[in-house]
């Protein structure tokens, strides 16, 4: 049984195709070509500004790879489709800016229940509604985290800039693979139509993973569960006589559905977030800046990080003691290492393009004896490293 | 229960840890579900080659989870989403809709439009009951003029909605439409639709006796048989009869059988094209 992607020949045909070497593109396309260097091999979408050039990158180069490009009828058609390939042993992935990715969470939650690794990305744009079409923002981060309903996880990564967004996808698959679960990349419109130097590196640098399959009949028959103890159960792709069952109803281990018996409801809904939270060392990941001596923090995600750490290397220039944290999955948040943060400082800036919604999941974290602060921007201009320095310098 | 389903041939195409089945007695899910199995036998298709993907209905249950196959069970109304999915990732399977008009042609009728207009090689039964039977009786896009159901208290005011006719339309390969009481013709038509290569559609009028025929006057199934045999036309006749004259009438027959390019089959003719034009 093959994942489509992981042909042996891929690295030769990727080598050729993408030279290893610096090009200056996109953040829309270092997307893409991190997909196509990730292995997916199926993209289904629908146009939507500002995530566009990620379609349109797709359609040129996936047939390169041997892989599908579909132009669905809608954004719920895309990720239905994606998740229909995804059990066909395809990775998937599909792009889209905020009214697209309000209209897929329906099927956002059923990838949830049915443990199908896909892929979306969601370059974030002003809202609500159609707000201001062309402009980036940072509203999505709790749709992200609660646009589908029920208890479900989620798991979450933000890139902070063009040559970032195209590890930060690759990494998105493999966390997707690895946990059999949908993987949101909250990008912006912002670093979507920046241009900037990235260097594309020798396919053999990349490190990519791919799901658990079943190893024997036993397996097969349970292809919704645990027979490895880490939440994460091996999945029967279709086509292989396995005679699966698969369905976002309440089902046993056997993918039966069984909706009226709460323990098996409480069984599998548990194990699915017990699948996230037990697997950290797959998806957390933050990066650090001054940390060990600050007495102020900055804690900033994806496009207001850039300018953060400017405000902050200024900061330190003029004497100012802060330190800066970047959280690159934001979901599940690193409230941990928050709060281990949180004990040394005595303020905390949280600058975002919103009205103020990572800085509630800082807060969780902190004490009340820590200021906490929001740096919020919205209309679809970043924010600059005076106005973020002006704050850090406010709090002194 | 094991004495119930041991007499009947078609046992082997069912998944048994799923029976009985939740639909009720008389329902014509069952029909749907024989007439399939029926097709699938008389193929000698192998039921490791089929993919079925149902949408959210009791019609959608007919096949998944109770045929022995891998099944998909979606989103309402998203069955053919998923199966094109399922399609490109699977060319050289079965992928099979079976699900129900609400499911299909309600919130469902963009893909169906869209998924007939580009042809891709899945074969959809679409069970028309005339209502949205799980959820308790109430109007769908196929309710005949003046019926009453629980959100038509008075009388439905609406129009249905021809579904093989706009299937048809929109550029499927093969369509038909039987009803339950025309079993035999309905074999023939899932099994010419199966080997047809493009979009296929199979519109069943099919009976539910308990949240429609209850409210109009038919409480027993085959009393809603009967008033299928009595107002089905077949289609060379009705092409001669008016609009007045096909009002109520269910529309019987081949709609039609033609060959056009097939969607994945020219996906993976235009990747084959873009790789080879690559190495030159
Ligand atoms: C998004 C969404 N809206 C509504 C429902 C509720 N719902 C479940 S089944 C159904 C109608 C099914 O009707 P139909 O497809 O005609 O199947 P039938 O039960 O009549 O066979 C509806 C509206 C749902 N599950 N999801
Ligand atoms: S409610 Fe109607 S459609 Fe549903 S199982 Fe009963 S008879 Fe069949």
């Amino acid at each position: 049984m093959i994942i489509r992607g992981d042909e042996p020949e891929q690295i030769e045909l990727l080598r050729k195709l993408y030279k290893p070497g610096n090009y200056f593109m996109m953040g829309d396309e270092a997307v893409a070509y991190g997909a196509i260097f990730a292995g997916c091999r199926f993209y289904a979408g629908y146009p939507i500004t500002p995530s566009s050039e990620i379609a349109e990158t797709m359609a040129r180069e996936l047939p390169k790879v041997g892989g599908y490009y579909l132009q669905m009828e809608d954004e719920i058609a895309s990720i239905a489709a994606m998740i229909g390939a995804s059990w066909t042993g395809l990775k998937a992935m599909t792009a889209t800016s905020g009214p697209g990715f309000s209209l897929m969470q329906e099927n956002i939650g059923y990838a949830v229940m049915t443990e199908t690794p896909i892929v979306i990305v969601d370059v974030q744009r002003s809202g609500p509604s159609t707000g201001q079409a062309t402009k980036g923002a940072q509203g999505d981060f709790f749709q992200a985290r609660w646009g589908t309903h029920g208890d479900h996880p989620i798991v979450a990564v933000s890139p902070v800039s063009v040559e970032d967004a195209f590890w930060e996808t690759i990494r998105a698959f493999n966390i997707a693979e690895r946990l059999r679960t949908p993987v949101v990349v909250l990008f912006d419109g912002i670093l979507a139509h920046t241009r900037e130097q990235i260097r594309i590196p020798d396919p053999e640098e990349v490190e990519i993973v791919y799901r658990k399959l079943p190893q024997n009949e036993e397996e097969a028959k349970l292809p919704f569960g645990d027979p490895h103890g880490d939440g994460v159960p091996p999945m029967p792709l279709f086509g292989h006589g396995y005679f699966t069952h698969v369905t976002g109803s309440t089902h046993k281990e056997n993918g039966l559905r069984d909706v009226y018996t709460q323990e098996v409801h409480d069984r599998l809904v548990r194990r699915i977030h017990r699948k996230i939270e037990k697997n950290k060392h797959v998806y957390e990941k933050y990066e650090e800046y001054y940390t060990d001596d600050a007495e102020i923090l900055v804690v900033s995600w994806g496009v207001s990080a850039r300018p953060s750490l400017g405000a902050v290397l200024r900061a330190r220039k003029e004497g100012i003691k802060v330190g800066l944290f970047v959280p690159k999955t934001v979901h599940p948040f690193p409230g941990d290492r928050i709060r281990e943060l949180g004990r040394n400082v005595r303020a905390i800036l949280v600058p975002e393009m919103n009205l103020g919604q990572m800085i509630l999941e800082v807060q969780r974290f902190v004490n009340d004896d820590v200021l906490l602060k929001g740096i919020n921007k919205i209309g679809g201009i970043p924010l600059t490293v005076e106005e973020i320095l002006k704050e850090i310098r406010g709090v002194v | 229960m094991p004495e119930i389903y041991s007499k009947y041939p078609m046992v082997k195409y069912l998944r048994k840890e799923a029976l009985p089945t939740a639909l009720c007695p008389g329902c014509g899910g069952g029909t749907v579900l024989n007439a399939f199995a029926n097709a699938i036998d008389q193929l000698k298709i192998d039921p490791r080659d089929i993919v079925v993907v149902s949408g959210i209905g009791c019609s959608a249950w007919i096949a998944s989870p109770y045929f022995l196959a891998d099944t998909l069970h979606t989103t309402h109304g998203r069955a053919i989403a998923f199966a094109t999915g399922v399609k490109v990732g699977l060319p050289n399977k079965y992928v099979v809709v079976i699900s129900g008009d609400g499911d299909l042609a309600s919130i469902g009728g963009n893909h169906l439009l869209h998924a007939a207009r580009r042809n891709v090689d899945i074969t959809v039964i679409l069970v028309n009951n005339f209502i949205y039977g799980m959820t308790g009786g109430q109007v769908a896009p196929t309710t005949p003029f003046g019926a009453i159901t629980t959100t038509t208290p008075y009388r439905n005011i609406e129009h249905p909605l021809k579904i093989a006719e706009t299937v048809a339309a929109a550029g499927a390969s093969y369509v038909a439409r039987w009803t339950t009481a025309h079993v035999y013709q309905l074999i023939e038509s899932i099994k010419k639709a199966l080997t047809t290569k493009g979009f296929s559609l199979v519109e069943v009028i099919s009976q539910c006796p308990v949240q429609f025929g209850r409210r109009n006057k038919m409480k027993e199934p085959a009393e809603m048989l009967r008033w299928f045999l009595k107002n089905s036309i077949p289609i060379n006749k009705a092409k001669n009869m008016s609009e007045e004259e096909l009002e109520g009438k269910f529309v019987i027959g081949e709609f039609v059988n033609r060959r056009r390019p097939e969607f994945v089959e020219e996906l993976n003719k235009l990747i084959r094209d873009v790789q080879s034009s690559l190495v030159r």
